[in-house]
């Protein structure tokens, strides 16, 4: 098989949700000698933005977004060893750490905007739900993530956001911050001085790769 | 294992009886009123007593019972290609536009006015590309044109421009040939239109207990050629009809019984529908509403009678009297088309339709056509899909800590969940502040320009559109109309 037509199935793979498929191509790929950031950028990368197309177009729901999202994860797992192994650096778009504040264990959210921003090349750091303050700023730390993700389902712990944000000013930790979930708004995302806003995950993908371009 | 079908039932099998009783011992004893004479003949020579001065007719219960076994127990329909579009049969459900509409709500100008062909085509347009309607309706009488050629002309914009069923119906006795020829263009031959019916024609008998000549006649018409004819007996309780729900029921059964035996005694075995178009009588503002809850009610009694009787079914339902697409709007017709769905109403007509069945509008066909889908969604019922039910699913949740892209969720989301338009609005409060803030009224209308702009395949052959062209010509110079509008 030529790598062009290679690359057409590893689009196919994610635009169908397919992650055993995807994963076999992804080796099959690098078995034949073809350039890692070739399969990425024209393969699997292709593939998702295609996903994210027919999810504007009303075509997908969630199930496709989230199952093409696993596909391309399922691709990365392959491709990153393969990549460090090789010495070469990936193009990276950030490093992000992701999770639903402390006192709220709504996970649902959160857990969607993580397997999108993983898809599109985010190196994402999930944290769970129900996570305190301190260590949303000492993984940011360790991490050195670019991003901060955090969700808030409920009104009374959407305050959490604003200690976070406070507490990696406080330290000097140069991370931007994004923030969503259902009380969460543009507004509120101002008052705290959260840096991005996205009202549903499709929105909060494209709001991240901004803050990184 | 298969769902349940859930299940609306007014009457008790005991009152079903007594109102069959007492409308056979009405037909039998006050009778019926017939002004068409070759009906009445036909009447008289079955052996029916009849008053010639009075031009009353007394039924005896032993030829209703003979006529309701020629009767078809299911009749199917079909769409202009011949492929089959309502199956009216046991509890199946199909909706249809609410027809003849004198005036349409105009979104821009916020006010109610005379429609024009223009708003003929766009209706009808717009009945196609909506997913939840069976059928069209003839449902907007164009005010351009002049009244004795509504029919045919409305008739004529809607085979033309739609490629589902049709309900319709006669305004002047020599509408129905024209009208004929129509759908025998259409169908290719008048056996194959026997065939294959493409339209319904109502036929509404004037409460109470009254035949009038046109409607008469266009019910031994439509007998003779095939053609489905719906009985749209309509007693208002408390003005044409007794107040009592259950006495407007047995005037109802009453004159529908009399439509059947009309209809059989023109040709056995033609096909009926048990139909109807009852009302309250607002006593206070003289109107009919037809989002009255004990309209509906009477609707849902005499839909099950009809089955009793084991007749396909047809109910005004789905539909509002509010002025405008509103709240009112929504919430008579979403009332209205959950009781027709649980009740297995085989054609439902009433969608669009506002102000006592006067004025459609193009929006609330929009919303309506989403809370089609929904009823059609109810009476599917919870389907034991695989078994066991949910305890994979559990085991496997903490793989990935949702489910959203399980196997099973995958296999059945779109089967398990309707999913509507976007008249319907589920985004998150910030994403509706984002964009716009727009009311279900402004996203309808925003979906009626979309629908309307989209590219369609026309559906009839070059030939066939010649043939209906020149039909609706030659009406239209017999009629004075020198030039058509659309």
């Amino acid at each position: 098989m030529n790598s062009e037509a290679l690359l057409k199935e590893m689009r196919e793979a994610v635009i169908q949700g397919n992650s055993d498929a995807a994963r076999n191509l992804a080796e099959k790929g690098l078995a034949a000698g073809v350039d890692v950031n070739k399969i990425l950028d024209e393969g699997f990368v292709k593939g998702i933005e295609h996903v994210g197309r027919l999810w504007e177009d009303g075509e997908y729901f969630l199930p496709e977004l989230v199952r093409g999202a696993e596909a391309m994860k399922a691709a990365l797992a392959v491709i990153e060893p393969a990549i460090l192994a090789g010495g070469q650096d990936r193009k990276r778009l950030g490093r992000a750490v992701i999770g639903t504040i402390e006192g709220d264990i709504h996970d649902i959210g959160k857990t969607l905007v993580a397997a999108m921003m993983t898809a599109y090349g985010f190196e994402v750091t999930d944290l769970g739900a129900d996570v305190p303050v301190t260590t949303f700023v000492e993984k940011t730390k360790e991490t050195g993530a670019e991003l901060v993700c955090m969700s808030a389902l409920l009104t009374t712990t959407m305050v959490g956001q604003k200690k976070v944000v406070d507490l990696l000013r406080e330290r000097g930790i140069p991370a931007k911050v994004i923030v969503g979930g259902a009380p969460v708004s543009q507004d509120w995302a101002d008052e705290i001085g959260a840096d991005g806003y996205g009202e549903s995950a499709v929105a909060a993908v494209e709001v991240a790769r901004s803050l990184v371009a | 294992m298969k769902a349940r079908r859930p299940k609306l039932e007014m009457l008790s099998p005991d009152l079903v009886e007594k109102i069959i009783s007492e409308a056979m011992e009405i037909l039998g004893g006050i009778g019926v009123f017939v002004e068409n004479g070759e009906a009445f003949s036909l009447l008289a020579d079955a052996g029916c007593k009849v008053d010639q001065a009075e031009r009353r007719v007394r039924i005896g219960e032993d030829l209703v019972r003979l006529s309701l076994g020629k009767a078809p127990k299911s009749i199917q329909v079909f769409d202009a290609a011949g492929d089959p579009a309502m199956d009216l049969a046991g509890d199946n459900v199909h909706f249809d536009p609410g027809s003849a509409a004198v005036n349409v709500y105009d979104y821009d100008a916020k006010t109610i006015r005379k429609p024009t062909s223009v708003d003929v085509v766009s209706f009808v347009k717009l009945t196609a590309r909506l997913k939840n309607y069976a059928a069209q309706s003839t449902g907007v009488v164009p005010s351009d044109i002049p009244e004795g050629f509504a029919d045919r002309y409305r008739l004529y914009l809607g085979l033309l421009h739609c490629p589902k069923p049709v309900v319709t119906g006669t305004f002047e006795v020599d509408a129905f040939q024209p009208m004929k020829d129509m759908l025998v263009a259409v169908r290719g031959s008048e056996d194959a239109l026997r065939e294959k019916p493409l339209a319904i024609f109502d036929a509404c008998p004037s409460p109470p207990l009254k035949w009038s000549h046109l409607t008469c006649q266009s019910v031994l018409d439509c007998a003779r050629a095939g053609i489905p004819s719906e009985f749209v007996s309509m007693p208002l309780s408390g003005a044409t009809a007794p107040v009592t729900l259950s006495g407007s029921i047995v005037q109802h059964t009453a004159e529908t019984l009399s439509g059947v035996v009309i209809a059989q005694l023109a040709e056995p075995g033609s096909p009926v529908i048990y139909g109807g178009s009852p009302s309250i009588f607002d006593m206070k503002k003289g109107t009919t509403p037809m989002g009255a809850i004990e309209t509906m009610m009477i609707d849902a009694s005499y839909t099950q009678i009809g089955k009793t009787l084991g007749l396909p079914t047809h109910a005004y339902m789905a539909l509002s009297d509010s002025k405008m697409p509103d709240a009112q709007g929504g919430l008579e017709s979403g009332m209205g088309a959950l009781m027709a769905a649980l009740c297995g109403v085989n054609v439902v007509s009433g969608p669009g339709m506002l102000a006592f069945e006067n004025c459609q509008s193009l929006e609330k066909l929009v919303i309506d056509n989403e809370i089609c889908g929904m009823a059609l969604r109810l009476v599917r019922g919870v389907e034991p899909r695989e078994f066991p039910m949910a305890t994979e699913q559990l085991h496997d949740f903490f793989k990935e800590n949702h489910l959203l892209s399980h196997p099973s969720t995958l296999r059945w989301f779109r089967e398990e969940f309707y999913f509507p338009g976007k008249s319907i609005d589920r985004s998150t409060d910030q994403e509706w502040l984002k964009r716009g803030s727009l009311s279900a009224l402004e996203r309808a209308n925003d979906e009626v320009q979309r629908l309307l702009e989209k590219d369609v395949e026309p559906h009839l052959e070059e030939a066939v559109v010649k043939t209906l062209r020149k039909i609706i010509t030659d009406e239209g110079e017999r009629k004075g109309v020198e030039k058509l509008p659309c």
